[in-house]
């Protein structure tokens, strides 16, 4: 099974062009915001190389604490909303039962609705439930937007899920159970796994939802860093957006990196030497 | 009165089980909503058994098949296993293994712990475990396949590893879904050897599945021909192939010439015809005893079935005894070993008689060529009788099934 290689024409001047141009309104504002987070301009107007921003960043107590917070509502919000998202995959996936279609199509709203209308919402749902608004807040609103990415990409996982390979372990034996945790868990584990690296990360990232429902005292890193340029930019908080887009390209790549196929294994998978057999036998 | 006769007299759990029958299933039936997948079904299975399931797809071979191994329940019916009935039981506590289509195996464990399950379901480990799974593997001769991860193996070698892993709890009857039919020809052929030769040396119950007639035909010991969810007919290779009870079967089984024509007369020994082939033919039975005569009335429509290989591609007029038709040659395919005819019939202009010859020294290519002018003969004892729209009934002087007349 041979890929074809074929020669591919490239692409037309104008067209590598504009994907330039592109590409750099994209990036540059990244690349100023990097470089300027290793600048320290003295008061000649000299430039030199630094490391102080970081220090800076990360010796900031009430820097410090909003890291905290964000990292807490990260992983509980991430735990909910696996827990949940991997169970309502599950259910929408294996199972049949009235309002089903309704369900499903409800389970993929959170993607589509205004963030802020979802930000708005929750913050008069919080307040009619007089749920005090802060870490929990926090927590179930991030677990109500993540839990959607979950489910999609654990059901992408049980979708092409050979079923006879459930079939087979009760066939040897195994309960339903022993089946679900032998079998079933481990290969759609992967679509766990990144449905939750995914949900962590729009949890660190959010900004939105989280201040609307954050409360007093309760600021995670994204609304810490949002009140603090209200008070003028600091180098610092150039230095402590670098720590961030590299700690969330770091858990991007983990999600998406190279996954084992689960797919049972196909059927040309080439040369046998089938030694002599059974021909001893018969 | 006859064994067989007994048998059916007395068809109580402990005599069957006496009678070394282990699978019973009554009035097994299976429907999906509106469709019918399997009507109700009877069939008993020895112990020991090398029992296939042929059909086309869709037929309910394989649903019949889930039925036994408590993927599927039974809409009504009963299933018995050494006289326990196990139609209601889940696949996790039923005496059967199953050897999957695509063979199931688990992608996330390498080959060793594939053979294991079975084993670490029912709480055994240690040195039995190690035991027993080179065991298996040796049955299989993968045993230096141990450590290897299953997605790496060969179609050829994951069908070893699926048969392992499905004797390895010794099952009393091992189910096989169509194991061959994701193997390329050559591979199919020789797996084929290797699982009559398995089942020979384990005397296991195997059941087996398949749409490929030869297939079933040359590994079953008995075999069930299934059409539209009804098992047409049981027997062995030899009854299906030489005595199909149906027009399904006759037609699914091998090919068949078929000429339409008449009772003209009939007596103990031998049927004549008349019809559109203008000259008398005669249908006697077979003489190994497979085939009785059937009952007929004089004027009865019927269709004579004669299969391509029994028929004599001659130069000149054949022996009195034998029928024969007139016809030329349209058509001469070489085939390796044998060469297959078509011939035009001269007197019915809607009958191309197809004759399949081997080519030996005498009956090769050269022999005859396209347009020639030739006899297409076949014996009385040869032919099959049917009804214009089924089987005729059989006489009652019926001889008795294979298993008991081999008996000397």
């Amino acid at each position: 099974m041979a890929t074809e290689h074929r020669a591919r024409p490239s692409p037309p001047f104008f067209a590598s062009l504009v994907t330039a141009g592109t590409f750099l309104l994209l990036y540059i504002p990244l690349f100023v915001l990097v470089t300027y987070s290793f600048v320290q301009t003295d008061l000649d107007g000299n430039s030199s190389f630094t490391w102080n921003w970081y220090y800076e960043a990360v010796a900031d107590s009430s820097l410090q604490q909003a890291l905290w917070m964000s990292l807490m509502v990260g992983v509980w919000s991430t735990l909910g909303a696996t827990l949940l998202g991997t169970t309502a995959a599950l259910a929408l996936e294996r199972t049949d039962f009235p309002g089903k279609k309704i369900f499903d199509a409800l389970t993929l709203v959170p993607l589509i609705v205004p963030e802020i209308v979802m930000a708005l919402s929750l913050l008069i749902w919080f307040v009619i439930l007089k749920i005090s608004l802060g870490g929990i807040s926090i927590v179930l609103a991030h677990i109500t937007f993540s839990f959607s990415y979950v489910i999609i990409t654990v059901r992408t996982r049980l979708a092409d899920f050979d079923h006879s390979l459930e079939e087979a372990a009760r066939d040897l034996g195994a309960t339903p159970w022993k089946t679900f945790w032998k079998v079933t868990f481990p290969l759609i584990w992967p679509g766990i796994l990144s449905g939750a690296l995914m949900a962590f990360t729009l949890s660190f990232d959010d900004f939105l939802i989280t201040f609307f429902t954050a409360g007093v005292g309760s600021d995670t890193l994204p609304v810490k860093l949002y009140s603090m340029i209200k008070f003028g930019i600091s180098p610092k908080i150039n230095a402590l957006s670098t720590l961030i887009l590299l700690a969330t390209a770091l858990l991007v790549l983990m999600i998406f990196r190279p996954k084992r196929s689960m797919k049972t294994i196909s059927k040309e998978s080439g040369e046998t030497s089938v030694p002599d057999a059974l021909k001893a036998l018969g | 009165m006859t064994l067989w006769g007994l048998k059916n007299l007395f068809s109580s759990h402990a005599l069957l089980l006496w009678f070394r029958s282990m699978l019973e299933l009554k009035g097994i039936r299976k429907s999906f909503g509106k469709t019918e997948a399997v009507r109700p079904t009877d069939l008993v299975i020895q112990d020991g058994e090398f029992f296939s399931m042929l059909g086309p797809s869709g037929c309910g071979k394989t649903t019949l098949l889930r039925m036994l191994g408590g993927f599927e329940k039974p809409t009504a019916g009963e299933i018995y296993l050494n006289g326990i009935r196990i139609d209601q039981l889940p696949p996790h506590e039923r005496q059967c293994n199953t050897v999957f289509q695509r063979y199931a195996l688990f992608p996330h464990l390498d080959v060793f712990e594939n053979v294991a399950f079975g084993l670490r379901m029912r709480k055994i480990s240690g040195t039995e475990l190690n035991e027993r799974v080179s065991e298996a593997l040796e049955l299989v001769q993968m045993k230096e396949y141990l450590h290897r991860s299953v997605t790496t193996l060969s179609g050829g070698q994951q069908q070893r590893i699926a048969l392992a892993r499905a004797l390895i709890n010794k099952p009393k009857v091992l189910l096989l879904d169509e194991p061959l039919s994701a193997l390329d020809l050559k591979l199919r052929q020789q797996m084929k050897v290797e699982l009559l030769s398995l089942q020979r040396c384990l005397k296991q119950t195997f059941i087996f599945v398949t749409h490929d007639q030869e297939e079933a035909l040359s590994v079953s010991d008995r075999i069930a021909v299934m059409n539209k969810g009804v098992v047409d007919q049981v027997g062995t290779s030899q009854e299906i192939y030489e005595f199909p009870r149906t027009l399904f079967v006759a037609q699914f089984i091998g090919s068949m010439n078929t000429i339409e024509g008449e009772v003209k007369d009939f007596n103990s020994q031998a049927i004549t015809l008349a019809g559109s082939a203008k000259r008398i033919l005669t249908v006697k039975p077979s003489r190994d005893g497979f085939r009785p005569l059937p009952q007929v009335q004089s004027g009865l429509a019927v269709q004579m079935m004669i299969r391509p290989e029994k028929l004599k591609v001659l130069k000149s007029s054949p022996q009195p005894d034998q029928n024969y038709i007139e016809g030329m040659i349209k058509e001469v395919l070489y085939k390796g070993p044998v060469t297959q005819f078509l011939i035009q019939a001269k007197e019915i202009p809607s009958l191309m008689m197809t004759v399949v010859q081997t080519n030996s020294a005498v009956s090769a290519k050269k022999t005859f060529n396209m347009g020639d002018r030739v006899f297409a003969a076949w014996a009385p004892e040869d032919c099959i009788l049917m009804g214009k729209d089924g089987p005729l009934p059989v006489s009652v002087f019926e001889t008795e099934p294979l298993e008991l007349r081999a008996l000397p």
